[in-house]
């Protein structure tokens, strides 16, 4: 447990000091709305709206994800975390707790701006969304992990990762909580226990 | 040899039975017989994802390269399915509702779905080099695949309203008794390819790994 702490105070620890991710996020997910409020039509629905913001956070996402093993690759740190006598899981736990924190730094700020460019926010959304979030670390991180040791790299995440998120947007537009967490309890138990393969001969 | 002639013969049977025994829709007409084409063959898709997956774990299990090998051709001949399911659909849905694509169609929502997923499974493969690596990221996401199935299939209920016939319900097969018999038989002759489509290709896979062995050995 204390590994995981270390590694995702690591990458925070890391963002603060060279700030290459979350301004990017934010930016990004600025820009994302600006757009979509331009795409839509004047006098939208909320429902319509509403889906704008879900395909703007997983879009988020994918940045924040795509960078998320930079570090990890550059460094050559992939070789020092497989070495380390720590559970290999505690890697994917670390990285995904980094992502979480990331994630929900960047809706710090999307959500109040989508309520002010579009229209309010109910508590149920802000719900979906925090529980969307846990989704999307637990797979991005694996993906991203898989990703990496691609020769397409940063093509390939997207394409990995994408189809696997339909179902996050479905319970989100949707509202269904109980859904995300269903989602989010498999994959993360799945993505937990397969994690240490993706990484074992990187 | 003997699985190609059974699968001949058995197909062969299908294909007889479709459009010359089994009764024509009153609703639909004729071109509901492509029924006995579109959902054995989504069956089979499933089929293919299913055994690739467990192939997936056994190689995660035992390490054994072979398995490695019949997962890759598994979830190549679902794709396959895959792509012919998605067709298949589309013609059935431009005969009846006189549409190519229908998104309140939930199965073939899926299987864009799934079709999506396992494509990438291809990028993925091909962009990792060749190696324990690759294996283990191969049937890592092959395992990945064969959950998202029944999730996606969730999602995409909870998103959509049905004008999709529900054949099978809570209620069993809604076909008469030579409906059924045809449809089974149409099943049997879709796994049955699959099989012979499966051991096809992975005594291609095989015999070009033997081939790079000896080439190996000889240089």
């Amino acid at each position: 447990m204390s590994d995981t702490v270390a590694l995702a105070r690591k990458d925070l620890l890391l963002e603060l000091r060279a700030k290459e991710t979350l301004p990017a996020m934010l930016l990004f997910v600025l820009a994302a709305l600006t757009i979509f409020h331009f795409a839509l039509p004047r006098g939208t629905s909320d429902v319509a709206a509403r889906g704008l913001l879900w395909s703007a956070l997983v879009f988020t996402a994918l940045l924040g994800l795509t960078r998320a093993f930079v570090a990890e690759r550059e460094q050559g740190m992939f070789d020092a975390l497989v070495l380390a006598p720590c559970d290999r899981s505690a890697i994917w736990l670390g990285k995904a707790l980094s992502v979480v924190a990331f994630l929900a730094a960047a809706e710090v700020v999307a959500l109040p701006a989508f309520a002010a460019f579009f229209h309010g926010l109910g508590g149920r959304t802000i719900a979906a969304v925090a529980l969307a979030d846990i989704g999307i670390a637990a797979v991005g991180t694996l993906f991203g992990a898989m990703a990496v040791a691609g020769r397409a790299r940063e093509l390939l995440l997207p394409l990995l990762f994408l189809p696997t998120a339909i179902p996050i947007v479905v319970g989100g537009v949707g509202g269904y909580l109980w859904f995300l967490a269903l989602y989010d309890a498999i994959f993360a138990v799945l993505a937990w226990a397969t994690f240490e393969y993706v990484i074992a001969e990187a | 040899m003997k699985l190609p002639a059974l699968t001949t013969a058995v197909f062969g049977a299908a294909v007889a039975l479709i459009f010359f025994y089994a009764p024509t829709d009153a609703d639909q007409g004729f071109s509901q017989r492509i029924f006995y084409f579109h959902v054995p063959i989504a069956l089979t898709s499933y089929a293919c994802f299913g055994w690739g997956a467990w192939k997936a774990l056994r190689y995660l299990r035992t390490r054994d390269e072979r398995a490695d090998v019949e997962s890759y051709v598994a979830i190549h001949q679902g794709v396959v399915f895959g792509a012919l399911t998605l067709i298949t659909g589309s013609v059935w849905a431009k005969a009846s509702w006189g549409v190519w694509w229908s998104w309140s169609e939930n199965q073939l929502v899926l299987f864009l779905v799934l079709f999506l997923f396992y494509c990438a499974y291809f990028m993925l493969r091909y962009s990792v080099d060749p190696g324990p690596s690759r294996a283990n990221m191969s049937a890592v996401y092959a395992l990945f695949g064969v959950v998202l199935i029944p999730v996606s299939f969730l999602a995409i209920r909870l998103s959509q309203h049905f004008i999709h016939p529900v054949v099978f319900n809570s209620h069993g097969p809604q076909m008469t008794g030579s409906q059924f018999f045809t449809f089974c038989v149409a099943l049997v002759a879709m796994l049955l390819l699959f099989a012979t489509l499966y051991n096809v290709e992975l005594a291609g896979k095989r015999l070009d790994a033997h081939v790079r062995d000896l080439r190996e050995l000889l240089t």
